[in-house]
């Protein structure tokens, strides 16, 4: 008999893409599509169980082996590192990682530069990387309008259009990495489950070879 | 005598590898003080811990918490001592917690083979490190790694430290697609980038996937770790010691392990709780010849999955009404005491003492 899998995969847009994906190759499971209230969807035949958390949280889940495998933005994994494998890109949920802000902003000011940000970890490397002193403020959303009001110089933020940024007269001035989504697998899962795992992970990729 | 079924599984665990590895000749080694905390930052880059818990002793001396114990032991090997040693622990170390904000004490048990290092000590380890994971659980599985074939192949690149450094990350993380990415962008040539990716990529039984490894071969360090690795496979096997998995994500981050290296898992732990190799290197750096390998099984991971179903807090539970019937009581406890049974006694009704058998003093009646 095979084993079960669980899917972590993160509420939202990119979430039901990622569900599509799933779907196409496979693992489908009709209840995760009728509106409810439920938390956990199961497909007992294709011993495939998915459940949707926080973006943010897929990979705690994996990390922690409370789900074999999910869906995660690389945002996510610079951020938090967590102890994962991250088996295939999806080039789905395509974004870049930005420093934005007025234009003008990155030029030094003989002092450290205000960083406002939900992604700490990131935008440190980003600037110990080019021995730039900064004082990162870390915020949990709505990042745009730090600058606006003088609470920081620039942000590092998801930019997905750019229209919020120009909305608000702040500007991209430099890339820090491009994202999207990827499939992340546990550590623990991908061995004892290897088969399963693997076979999910060729036919994603064959997938997303396509594209 | 009785099982002791009332204990964790932590502590039946730490009993049944101490007697494990006694049979094999390993001596246990006691760390009876503290190491000065000096002892540990001179050798940081052989510690998997960062952060250490230090405190002063009354003399003021800063000491330390023992963050590892391999150091120690290595240490405790006398300048002309017969070789090999075979040393064996059960300690508890004290390290940093997952988020880094609080320390936590980590129960440990493990054995180190110090001396010359041929292929009878690799799998003499090897297996105790497979008998260990049997013991804890009818079903695990062992990942066999070894430093020289990453290494062989990084050298190969040609790009700087802290390049390689990300190629490994990118190994670590089986990141395939990433891995090719960076490979490019140095001008890493496509058949060593395409090399590097199916190591990353490889897992499975070492019988199975040896050939995959030979061709993976590109200069002398990854030839020496392949026939190593397939001497050890083989001789594994022929002992029936059980299969392991190759797997070349496993990687050392520390300038720890120069060798073979290996991990052990049992499903429903997200971590490994079995993890070793050989380090020959922190010999050299501590002016000791030979070599040494040995793991470390992270007992305290077991609590996780429970305390085993078939738990008895004790055999008898012994009830008394008064105190006139407590010299009666006392009387019988040290009678079952004395026949190998474990003995709880209580006054009346005896709250959630799970007993095997409840007997009274005076209208003695099992239920």
């Amino acid at each position: 008999m095979q084993d079960w899998i669980s899917v972590a995969l993160p509420k939202g847009r990119l979430g039901e893409k990622a569900y599509d994906l799933f779907e196409r190759i496979g693992f489908g499971c009709p209840a995760i599509r009728e509106d409810s209230r439920k938390l956990i969807f199961e497909n007992a035949e294709a011993r495939v169980r998915y459940f949707w958390a926080k973006p943010s949280d897929v990979a705690i889940y994996v990390e922690r082996g409370a789900a074999d495998v999910g869906i995660a933005g690389k945002d996510i994994l610079l951020e938090y590192a967590p102890e994962v494998y991250e088996l295939s890109d999806l080039r789905m949920g395509k974004c870049r990682m930005m420093v934005a802000g007025c234009p003008g902003a990155l030029r030094e000011a003989g002092r450290a530069l205000r960083v406002a940000t939900k992604f700490p970890h990131i935008a440190s490397a980003y600037f110990a990387a080019q021995s730039r002193d900064i004082d990162i403020i870390q915020l949990n959303g709505s990042i745009e309008i730090a600058p606006l009001l003088g609470l920081s110089d620039v942000i590092v933020d998801i930019v997905e259009t750019g229209t919020t940024l120009r909305e608000n007269g702040l500007v991209p001035l430099e890339e820090v990495v491009p994202i999207s989504a990827r499939f992340v697998a546990n550590k623990v899962s991908y061995k004892f489950k290897n088969a399963r795992v693997r076979e999910m992970q060729e036919r994603l990729g064959a997938l997303t070879a396509l594209k | 005598m009785n099982a002791p079924a009332a204990r964790k599984r932590s502590e039946l665990a730490i009993l049944e590898l101490r007697a494990l590895y006694e049979q094999y000749g390993y001596r246990e080694f006691r760390m009876s003080r503290f190491e000065e905390y000096d002892f540990y930052a001179e050798y940081r880059s052989f510690l998997q811990a960062e952060n250490i818990l230090t405190f002063h002793d009354p003399s003021g001396k800063l000491l330390a918490l023992k963050p590892d114990i391999t150091l120690s032991i290595v240490r405790s090997v006398k300048e002309g001592a017969s070789l090999p040693q075979r040393l064996c622990y059960s300690e508890t170390v004290y390290r940093a917690a997952g988020d880094a904000r609080s320390f936590r004490e980590i129960p440990q048990v493990g054995l180190e083979y110090i001396g010359e290092i041929g292929l009878y000590a690799m799998c003499e380890v090897l297996s105790l490190a497979l008998d260990s994971l049997a013991a804890l659980s009818p079903d695990f599985i062992m990942d066999v790694s070894h430093v020289g074939l990453a290494g062989g192949l990084l050298a190969e690149t040609g790009l700087t430290a802290s390049e390689q450094a990300k190629l490994s990350a990118c190994i670590r993380a089986k990141n395939a697609h990433e891995l090719a990415a960076l490979c490019a962008a140095n001008g890493v040539h496509a058949a060593l980038a395409e090399k590097l990716a199916q190591l990353s990529g490889l897992y499975g039984p070492s019988h199975a996937m040896l050939p995959a490894v030979r061709a993976l071969d590109v200069n002398e360090v990854t030839h020496a770790a392949i026939e190593e690795l397939s001497a050890l496979c083989s001789a594994l096997s022929h002992a029936g010691c059980g299969s392991v998995n190759l797997d070349f994500s496993l990687l050392s981050d520390l300038s720890y392990y120069n060798g073979v290296i290996f991990q052990g898992f049992l499903p429903k732990l997200p971590a490994c709780v079995l993890s070793g190799g050989r380090y020959d290197s922190l010999l050299q750096r501590m002016h000791k010849p030979g070599g040494a390998i040995g793991f470390a099984v992270n007992v305290g991971l077991l609590d996780a999955l429970g305390t085993p179903p078939e738990a008895y807090d004790a055999d008898v539970l012994l009830l008394y009404g008064t105190d006139p019937e407590a010299p009666e009581a006392l009387r019988r406890a040290r009678e079952l005491a004395g026949a190998g049974k474990r003995v709880s006694v209580h006054k009346a009704e005896g709250g959630a003492v799970r007993a095997r058998e409840t007997l009274r003093i005076g209208a003695e009646k099992s239920r």
